[in-house]
């Protein structure tokens, strides 16, 4: 074998290593969870579909809180991602663009806040919610979400501006730009895959969120909570219906958006 | 009507000086080159001038405006930049036409100025491309383009043909060039290649460390560099330097001596001999030489020959015959030697 087939062998091979490692959990979720109630504890599982059919879906939309907390969950991660963004951009655009006093420190700060457990944060969290009013909102936990993901978002978008060349923004200013302008037209178009691809991963980062959502609300739950807290008592069925909706999101995002990621600049 | 002054541009980054007092004034019209090494100063000058850096002491005029203290945008400049910046994200026909768009022209006569520009540089069949579509020479073009169109009597140019290979760069030198000759504006263009600045400018400003060394025309810099740097950054081969004392009314160095024209100082007074390569003729009973590498070039030959122990090196004819270790004898053409201060390196009045 020549090394460049060799080459290409390892790569396929490691490829389909990893697509195999990452998919059975998620096909076996999905047959599960398109099985007939009664036929979900059959073992061994059979590899394709033995008796397609919607029972099981349709009995977990149908479970009483479902619905809304779907919708608590989808509202939770778009204020996220609004917030995020908001806040997040202009910080990782200043980490890119500026060699301000104390940048390097600004940016291992940002990295510690990931070490803090949110386990040690909650209660105090879960206080000070309760003393704003806040505690049982949605708002709350939409706020605790973007201080999740916000670190995550700075650094993300600043390597994405420092991918972005300086120069275009200052060939635009010379062409009748303000340094706003500039941004406006040049910078943040050509930032827009990384953007974009931070505000799934940040939707993502939120969807998937159980331990905040679990603390901080009681009545109004987002699907993970809402699932983790009948978790102890809720069928199987019910648990691998509610798997594959909350992993659905996310897989239906990412592939979406691939090629909107991978296509936008063509052959850059 | 925009001739640029810039007067005692002072520019500090943290500790380095990289521009310690600049004074440039240009003509109306004129192409100037500001020439130098890397790290010079240069690209700081030219964004000093287009807004894009604030001096900190010192000030800038365009035309009749003080525009110290203005935006890039209201300087009224238009600037090529050595990466090009072309935006990835628009088309040939929308690059040419951004500045255009800024300033809210109105349509039909964006359409009708992006269309001279591409006439102009050759892009009409190019319009709607996107730059990642094309060659670095075409990209080249769309960044002159795009400044070109905006009708700025300012153009500042940073290495615009940095990036190109030999050939086309050649061949770019020339367009550009042309163009100027075309359009009239007032030019400031940065390089760090003396051959580009000989051939294109009409005065040279060449820097070193932040300052200004001498600015001229290319032949008058060429002929009588006001210092030793000078004539060793322009030209090629680099001015020969060869170093030593008045001695009894003529010039000894180490392993040679040369008679004086006229007085350069008091007995002792240490100097250096600057003379070009093709100001040199061998044979004829001259200083005492040997050859060290004989390198034919096509239309001439470059001798490298050692005096003492200082390396010259020679233009000669492309038959000329001489070999390495031969004993050979240099003569210097007077008329075109010059004396510089062996301490300073500053030219003595010819
Ligand atoms: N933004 C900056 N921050 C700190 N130092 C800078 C900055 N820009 C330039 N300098 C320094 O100023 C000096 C002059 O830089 P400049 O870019 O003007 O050189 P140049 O003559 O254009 O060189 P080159 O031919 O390599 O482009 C250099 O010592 C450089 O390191
Ligand atoms: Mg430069």
């Amino acid at each position: 074998m020549s090394p460049r087939v060799l080459d290409r062998a390892l790569i396929y091979g490691s490829a389909i290593l990893l697509a195999v490692w990452v998919l059975i959990p998620f096909y076996i979720i999905a047959v599960s969870a398109f099985t007939p109630q009664a036929r979900i504890f059959d073992f061994p599982k059979p590899l394709l579909p033995t008796a397609f059919s919607t029972d099981t879906m349709q009995f977990f939309v149908e479970a009483r809180g479902v619905v809304p907390s779907v919708i608590n969950s989808l509202l939770v991660a778009l204020a996220t991602i609004a917030f995020g963004l908001t806040l997040g951009t202009p910080a990782g655009y200043a980490l890119a663009r500026f060699h301000f006093r104390g940048r390097e420190a600004f940016q291992v700060i940002v990295l510690a806040t990931k070490m803090f457990p949110i386990a040690i944060l909650s209660i105090p969290l879960a206080v000070t919610f309760l003393q704003l009013g806040l505690y049982d909102n949605l708002l709350a936990v939409a706020l605790v979400h973007t201080a999740m993901a916000l670190p995550f978002i700075i650094l993300v978008t600043g390597g994405v501006f420092v991918a972005v060349s300086h120069e275009l923004e200052e060939a635009a200013q010379t062409l009748g730009c303000t340094r706003w302008g500039a941004f406006l037209r040049v910078a943040l178009p050509l930032a827009l895959p990384g953007l974009a691809a931070a505000a799934i991963f940040t939707f993502v980062i939120s969807w998937n969120e159980v331990f905040a959502a679990t603390i901080l609300t009681l009545r109004t739950r987002t699907l993970p909570a809402l699932v983790l807290a009948g978790l102890g008592t809720s069928p199987l069925g019910f648990k691998f219906a509610g798997g594959l909706f909350m992993a659905m999101p996310a897989i239906v995002f990412i592939f979406l958006i691939r090629r909107y990621l991978m296509n936008l600049w063509g052959s850059r | 009507m925009a001739a640029i002054g810039i007067d005692k541009a002072t520019k500090i980054f943290g500790r380095t000086a990289a521009l310690k007092g600049v004074s440039l004034d240009i003509r109306d019209g004129e192409f100037m080159v500001l020439l130098g090494p890397s790290g010079c100063g240069k690209t700081t000058l030219l964004r000093c001038v287009a807004g894009l850096e604030q001096v900190d002491a010192g000030r800038v005029r365009i035309g009749d405006r003080d525009v110290t203290d203005l935006a890039p945008r209201d300087r009224n400049i238009a600037m090529v930049f050595q990466s090009y910046a072309v935006f990835p994200h628009m088309t040939v026909a929308g690059n040419i036409g951004f500045g255009l768009r800024m300033r809210r022209v109105p349509r039909p006569d964006i359409q009708q100025r992006v269309r001279q520009g591409a006439e102009l540089l050759g892009l009409v069949s190019f319009l709607d491309r996107y730059p990642a579509q094309l060659s670095g020479g075409q990209r080249q073009r769309v960044a002159v383009a795009r400044a070109l169109v905006m009708d700025a009597p300012v153009l500042l140019m940073d290495e615009p043909l940095s990036n190109l290979d030999a050939l086309l760069r050649l061949q770019a030198r020339a367009d550009l060039k042309r163009l100027h000759k075309e359009v009239k504006r007032t030019t400031i263009y940065v390089t760090h290649d003396q051959v580009e600045a000989m051939s294109m400018g009409d005065r040279i400003a060449v820097m070193r460390d932040g300052a200004i060394e001498q600015i001229g025309a290319p032949m008058e810099i060429y002929d009588n560099p006001a210092s030793q740097f000078v004539g060793g950054f322009i030209g090629s081969p680099p001015m020969n330097f060869l170093r030593g004392a008045v001695r009894d009314g003529g010039f000894a160095g180490d392993g040679f001596s040369v008679p004086l024209s006229r007085p350069r100082g008091e007995q002792g007074r240490e100097l250096l001999l600057g003379v070009r390569a093709e100001h040199i003729v061998i044979g004829g009973g001259g200083i005492p030489a040997k050859v060290l590498v004989v390198e034919p070039l096509g239309s001439h030959a470059l001798v490298t020959a050692v005096v003492g122990k200082t390396a010259v090196k020679v233009q000669a004819p492309v038959d000329v015959a001489v070999k390495p270790d031969q004993a050979i004898s240099l003569r210097f053409d007077e008329s075109r030697v010059r004396w510089m201060d062996a301490g300073s390196g500053t030219a003595l009045p010819n």
